[in-house]
């Protein structure tokens, strides 16, 4: 199976361990990534003004792309991509006139009537891969492993482009069919920040020491996302939430898709621990996964 | 402390144009404060969601730009899932941001963010803050 | 019977050239009357402009004359080099020599050859929408919106190789809606590609040091001792490579200076 991939520019770069493990562990399931040929970088917000229409060129262009390269769907892993990316497609498929005017401006490219569906990889997972396939192919089950799963704004809100309706059941069922064990945490759909992260850091770290406490309260041992922007708000600021005791104690955060290429028994180079903090390193030496030695000794 | 609201005081244009640039008709809010109490950010925001909707209402331009309330605003959109109204509140505070930023001023200048934040942060971050803070 | 006098142009007059036709454009809104055939800059000359700013190859590759023009009746805006671009009737035409773009100040020798450093030094990289108008305006047809991308997802290798034809005329910056220095963030990624991360020429440095060693000292030595005649000789007796030659079918006879 061939699918096409958006990746956004975080994970060519910081977030690295988020797409080399998906691709790794779609490889191991006979699905394979195809990365978009020439894509731009989305614009990562969803622009709120009803005038405004320049702001959704960019995300409009990538899937120009895909329909271009003749796909009629494209996956990707990044949150904020999938929200801006599903959110202007909605713009195209729905607004009449703001379609033809941004059509009009692109001169250059093909018109597009939102052809293409963006899908995130959960919902991929979950339809196109199937969680008994998945379970019947897991070769080292995360038993035991209690986790919490992070969905964050942009998987959920606006309800026209959440993954899933109203529930979150579709990252426990993945931690179910991964062989751990789903905590459910009241502060799961709680957006950790975001961009805040920038202007008003007391702010986030506030809601990051909100977020980590309910989840540990749970009795989460490690928490799964899918965001590059949520990964760095919630597993960098933990050093400094426990040293001013906002935290009683770190909280080790993956990557949904690290998991992923651990339970399906491929080797550490693929879930690239040497971007992770190292609490999440010591979470899984402490149960005898394997884990990137060089990472793990430097 | 009392303040004024009369024909005099109340901006028609302004209101008229947070009402365009949102698409929302804002005199839905009945004053639930629904969307305040979701909002993961209000820790930080002196003015609530709440009663930047009350003094957008009244036409208090002044006191609703100069706010901090937009600009502490993570666009998370909780409070637009919460609303009980179906009023697009993100929406509602970035047509207040746009107020400002389309005057072309920043709420953070670019050229003097540290180099090891700007080396550290994932693109995400950097796109996004831009796009909310800049203009 | 004597050749007719030949004219010649002083500077305060310009020649038409017989049978030549004029048509109107105008220059910063001021209409003049130009010979139809002529390039943007020749045309502004021959209506008496003269270049202080603004001109400097004429040869298409130096980036001093980026012009902007509209044609009649459109709003488009079109842009090209005025060095190389033939007048057309009714051309409404500005020229911008120089773009106060945003330049960062770096050490070369100390700089992190990683995307990084790139970003540090241009944070204005982040604005970048993706409009294209930077593309659209660029005479060289360069793929700037592309190379912009690159840099954004880290791919110096790639953005260095997009980049490649950029004169640095500045149009890109003048048209962008982020305020980016388009061309001085690519000339600091192929800086940085040119000296920390493309391959050297193995072949070019063993070469080098075959040179340094003296290994031809000798051979030039002679031939700068050589008399005309000598030189003449040899050049007509040396040893060439055929034409279309398929590559590895071909060495002279002579091997000792490979």
């Amino acid at each position: 199976m061939k699918v096409s991939y958006y990746p956004g520019c975080t994970l060519k770069t910081k977030a690295k361990n988020l797409e080399e493990a998906a691709v790794a562990s779609m490889a191991a399931l006979g699905v394979e990534f195809q990365e978009l040929s020439r894509w731009n970088c989305c614009g990562a917000v969803h622009s709120l003004a009803d005038d405004d229409l320049i702001h959704h060129v960019a995300p409009i262009r990538d899937l120009i792309r895909a329909m271009d390269q003749g796909s009629d769907k494209v996956v990707t892993l990044c949150s904020m991509c999938y929200n801006t990316l599903a959110r202007s497609n909605l713009l195209m498929r729905n607004d009449e006139v703001k379609r033809k005017t941004i059509n009009d401006f692109m001169t250059e490219e093909t018109d597009y009537h939102g052809e293409v569906d963006v899908v995130h990889f959960l919902n991929f997972l979950r339809d196109m891969v199937g969680w008994d396939t998945l379970r019947s192919r897991i070769k080292v089950p995360l038993n035991g492993l209690k986790i919490a799963s992070y969905y964050g704004c942009t998987l959920v809100r606006p309800k026209d482009v959440a993954i899933e309706p109203v529930g979150e059941r579709i990252m426990n069922e993945f931690v179910e069919a991964i062989g751990a064990v789903p905590v459910d945490f009241a502060a799961s759909t709680v957006c950790c920040g975001s961009y805040q992260v920038l202007a008003h850091p007391e702010a986030v770290a506030d809601v990051i020491g909100r977020i980590i406490e309910s989840a540990s309260a749970a009795g989460a041992e490690a928490l799964i996302l899918s965001c590059p922007l949520c990964e760095y708000n919630l597993a960098k600021k933990q050093d400094e939430l426990v040293r001013n005791g906002k935290i009683a104690g770190k909280l080790p955060v993956f990557y949904f898709t690290q998991l992923l290429a651990i339970a399906l028994g491929l080797g550490p180079e693929s879930y690239r621990l040497d971007l992770s903090d190292v609490s999440a390193i010591e979470c899984l030496k402490a149960r005898n996964f394997p884990v990137e030695s060089a990472a793990a000794t430097a | 402390m009392p303040i004024e609201i009369s024909e005099k005081t109340i901006k028609h244009e302004f209101i008229e144009k947070v009402s365009q640039l949102s698409g929302q008709d804002i005199f839905k809010c009945f004053q639930c404060g629904t969307c305040g109490g979701g909002c993961p950010m209000s820790g930080q925001m002196e003015t609530l969601p709440r009663r930047i909707m009350r003094m957008a209402q009244l036409g208090m331009e002044e006191e609703v730009v100069n706010s901090q309330t937009g600009w502490t605003c993570a666009s998370c959109h909780t409070c637009t899932a919460n609303c009980p109204r179906g009023i697009d509140l993100a929406r509602v505070i970035e047509a207040v941001r746009l107020l400002t930023l389309r005057k072309n001023i920043n709420m953070i200048e670019v050229s003097k963010l540290p180099a090891e934040t700007i080396r550290e942060l994932p693109q995400i971050a950097l796109v996004s803050c831009f796009r909310k803070l800049t203009s | 019977m004597s050749a007719p006098a030949r004219q010649v142009a002083t500077g305060d007059r310009a020649i038409l050239p017989e049978g030549a036709k004029t048509i109107p454009i105008y220059v910063m809104g001021k209409r003049y009357e130009v010979p139809e055939t002529l390039t943007i800059m020749k045309a502004m000359e021959y209506a008496g402009f003269k270049f202080l700013r603004g001109a400097g190859c004429r040869g298409g590759v130096c980036g001093a004359c980026p012009t902007v023009y509209r044609k009649e009746g459109d709003y488009k805006l079109y842009f090209g080099l005025a060095c190389q671009t033939v007048v057309e009737p009714n051309m409404y035409l500005a020229q911008i020599p120089f773009y106060p773009a945003n330049r960062a100040v770096f050490d070369i020798e100390k700089i992190e050859p990683v995307a990084e450093s790139i970003h540090a030094l241009y944070p204005e990289l982040f604005r970048c929408v993706a409009c294209n108008n930077c593309t659209k305006a660029c005479p060289m047809h360069v793929e700037v919106l592309d190379y912009i991308s690159a840099i954004k997802q880290g791919d110096i290798a790639r953005a260095a190789k997009l980049s490649f034809d950029c004169i640095q005329c500045g149009m890109c910056a003048s048209r962008c809606m982020g305020e980016l220095p388009q061309y001085h963030i690519a000339q600091l990624v192929r800086r940085i590609y040119g000296k920390y991360i493309q391959p050297r020429a193995e072949h070019l440095e063993k070469r080098v040091a075959q040179i340094e060693s003296g290994r031809y000292d000798k051979v030039l030595d002679d031939l700068q001792k050589m008399s005309h005649a000598e030189l003449e000789k040899i050049y007509k007796e040396r040893e060439r490579e055929p034409d279309m030659a398929p590559l590895g079918t071909w060495m002279p006879k002579d091997t000792q200076y490979l």
